[in-house]
């Protein structure tokens, strides 16, 4: 069990809506920005003189910019149907993490300066002024939000926190108040390329590197092309592919489903990341000028075809945005839809049959699935609504004999968070990405139990690193976590491979 | 004309000035502003029809609220329902000859008015009993609630116990549209009624009775989930690619 200065929910069979207790974690906050890395992504170093103003008048700006914002802040009616329906609410039992409580922190400012009730009768419609405790509590309780989107399914006018929280987090931006992980992050992505300020050199090191151990375990000299001109796809995969467990393990399963396709595929340093963190700070320029690296790297390289690697957030970008903030790709191959998910391309080859699958080579291990949260709600896989879902699970089960799901309301579009989303996968959040991840383990410790589940299996950077994190807290393995290409690739039998017997070499 | 007709009769024209300006100026201000991004719940119809019909659901049936929270919706979705057969009903007011249709209604938007009323009481009470409710709600929340609480058993007090002359009302309001005032009655319930019905009209655009256009507006609701198919792009968004 890992060492922790907090308490650890100890896991029930049911998770049971917990009776509110005010304040539990008004303590917890990221580290601010230094203006080292508030600079380069165009905020000011430190809060402004005139923040107050100054945040106003950001607000005011988006509020002309995103009809969500000015609808969203609108139409509450405090129903409560959100209130008990965010991981971290339920786990922390901190009323101001209930989905509407932590939109009220933006909304009774919104209404204080932006409407004729809020201006004559403040006190009547809980509208308040923006003092620098309120600007404190957006700090702490909006970097407790995932933007996972759960409550935007039970709300009766699709109210999305998210928006709510990268709103407050570009307008903290714009006076100075900024993350330290996220904007650190993104300036990376701007001077090196990626998110792990992984340098060109090192990258072609490091997929050399897997070049040898692919061979050295297969027999077969698959290619982890990078940079590779003229070459039919370019794939675009979170860094932390590169070298984090169990990230590294699906790479090679990309890899290994490229070369049984017979398709020439590249990596890029110019685009070495896939992550977008413009999205968890809601900046449309920053957002935008990351994903335009795609765009680059698709015209130098003369790619027909773009796939995006196992990343929930970042397909997201891809799925949705990427069309608006890089678009439009007329230049690549009309007969695919740009970008397409890794998973979208390997069941295709499944249901092409070009795959030779040996799924008993998984048998050792029981499987279910967690659905992550922006791949689940907030894009698609295939053409029909709904196969973000269905994907993923065919895939799995075309590798492996033994799979179940969790408990209906935990997955698909009511899968909770791994607690580490939305830009908050950093140790200065432990306490909160611990207690966050308590619905899933909840649920993940009942297959364990009924059903013999041995491993999860995850098609997002970020949960599979926050799984890693905090597994062990709960009591659970750090390698339970796997990768769904990390499944494919341990089933795939390329052409020309060694079987076991042959290992006598 | 008695002083109360004449205060009445302004007190509705401008009520309903202030509706329908103020309504149609924050529809426009929801219209005007754009979405710069596709933020479709999904999973969400891929065709304009499929969106059509979710926002039919939404708006019908409350199906989001209803996956939220079987009690918020069982008293919300009676309330609304019934609030919509007391108004059709109450058009027989403002309408001559009524409609047929109105007129066989008649007898439902009477149990109309309790289910409404009902509905109301839930949800109020919820404020009270639900610790996390208790915890968001502002006063204007638990205003809004009693000002339609009070309408309603304003009006059904007016149905079952004290009695109005409603033909009388009848003339006076088709006198305000035709601009040749009827004296209104001078019963305490109908005053009453009115008056919040005058407030609630005049509070509508400032409040959060907003989310009845606002749900038709709610990207994550209406766009359809075809973001690789066709570019979606805001003015604003595109002004960055001249740059």
């Amino acid at each position: 069990m890992a060492k922790a200065k907090f308490e650890i929910p100890e896991l029930q069979e049911y998770l049971d809506i917990p009776e509110i207790e005010p304040g539990t974690m008004a303590h917890s906050k990221p580290y601010v920005a230094k203006p080292v890395f508030q600079i380069p992504l165009g905020f000011p170093g430190e809060l402004v003189d005139n923040w107050q103003e100054k945040a106003l008048d950001k607000m005011g700006d988006l509020l002309g910019k995103y009809r969500s914002l000015r609808v969203f802040l609108d139409s509450c009616v405090k129903c409560g149907a959100c209130t008990d329906k965010c991981h971290y609410f339920l786990s922390t039992k901190d009323p101001k993490n209930m989905p509407v409580a932590r939109q009220d922190l933006l909304r009774k400012v919104y209404r204080r300066y932006f409407t004729l009730a809020g201006k004559f009768f403040p006190k009547l419609v809980g509208a308040e002024d923006l003092t620098k405790e309120v600007l404190d509590d957006w700090y702490s309780y909006f970097h407790q939000c995932s933007q996972c989107r759960r409550c935007s399914v039970f709300c009766p006018y699709g109210i999305d926190t998210a928006e709510i929280s990268m709103a407050a987090r570009e307008i903290m931006d714009s006076i100075g108040v900024g993350q330290k992980y996220c904007n650190e992050i993104i300036g990376k992505v701007y001077t090196i390329g990626n998110n792990l300020g992984l340098p060109g050199r090192a990258l072609a090191d490091t997929l050399e590197g897997l070049e040898e151990d692919v061979y050295d375990e297969t027999g077969v000299d698959v290619k982890f092309p990078l940079d590779q001109k003229g070459a039919d796809i370019l794939v675009v995969t979170p860094s932390a592919d590169f070298f984090a467990e169990p990230h590294v393990d699906g790479l090679i399963g990309y890899a290994k489903v490229f070369h049984a396709a017979g398709v020439s595929w590249t990596l890029s340093t110019t685009a070495s990341e896939a992550a977008n963190f413009g999205m968890f700070i809601g900046s449309y320029e920053n957002m935008r000028k990351v994903s335009l690296r795609v765009r680059q790297a698709a015209l130098e390289l003369g790619v027909k075809r773009i796939v995006f690697g196992e990343c929930g957030h970042a397909w997201r970008v891809a799925y949705a945005f990427l069309n608006t903030l890089a678009g439009p790709f007329d230049f690549l191959d009309p007969n695919y839809p740009v970008p397409q998910h890794i998973l979208e391309f390997t069941y295709n080859e499944i249901q092409k049959g070009t795959l030779n699958l040996d799924k008993s080579v998984n048998d050792d291990m029981v499987l279910t699935f967690h659905d992550s949260c922006n791949i689940a709600r907030a894009t698609r896989m295939g053409d029909k609504p709904g196969g973000q879902f269905e994907i993923p699970r065919a895939v799995i089960k075309a590798v492996c004999n033994n799979f179940v799901d969790m408990e209906p309301e935990t997955i698909h579009d009511l899968t909770y968070c791994c607690g580490g989303g939305g830009g908050l996968l950093t140790d200065d959040l432990m306490e909160l990405r611990v207690k966050g991840a308590q619905p899933r383990m909840t649920a993940l410790r009942n297959v364990i139990e009924e059903q013999g589940v041995t491993h999860m299996a995850a098609i997002c950077a970020i949960c599979k690193s926050q799984f890693t994190k905090v597994l062990p807290y709960y009591g659970m393995d750090m390698d339970q976590i796997v990768s769904v290409h990390q499944l494919v690739s341990n089933a795939i039998i390329l052409t020309g491979q060694r079987t076991e017997g042959d290992e006598t070499e | 004309m008695s002083f109360l007709t004449i205060a009445f009769a302004l007190l509705f024209y401008a009520a309903t000035a202030i509706l329908l300006a103020g309504l149609a100026y924050k529809i426009f201000r929801f219209a005007k502003t754009p979405s710069p991004l596709k933020i479709a719940t999904t999973p969400a119809p891929v065709t304009e029809t499929g969106v059509v019909l979710r926002m039919f659901r939404e708006v019908v049936f409350f199906e989001s609220l209803f996956r939220g929270s079987k009690w918020t919706w069982t008293f919300g979705w009676v309330f609304h329902m019934g609030l919509l057969v007391v108004l059709i009903r109450h058009l027989r007011y403002v309408t001559d000859p009524v409609w047929g249709p109105i007129a066989l209604i008649q007898p439902f938007g009477v149990y109309a008015g309790f289910a409404m009323v009902a509905g109301l009481g839930g949800l109020w009470a919820r404020r009270f009993l639900v610790d996390r409710v208790r915890y968001i709600s502002a006063p204007s929340d638990h205003l809004i609630l009693i000002l339609l609480i009070l309408i309603g058993v304003s009006g059904l007090t007016m149905k079952f116990i004290a009695h109005t002359d409603v033909v009388a009302v009848k003339q006076f309001f088709m006198g305000l549209m035709t601009f040749s005032w009827s004296p209104l009655p001078a019963d305490f319930f109908l005053v009453i009624h009115l008056l919040l019905v005058a407030f609630l009209m005049i509070i509508f655009p400032y409040s959060k009775l907003l989310h009845a256009p606002g749900v038709f507006f709610s990207p994550t609701r209406n766009q359809v989930d075809n973001p690789r198919e066709k570019r979606h792009i805001a003015a604003w968004a595109r002004k960055l690619e001249e740059q």
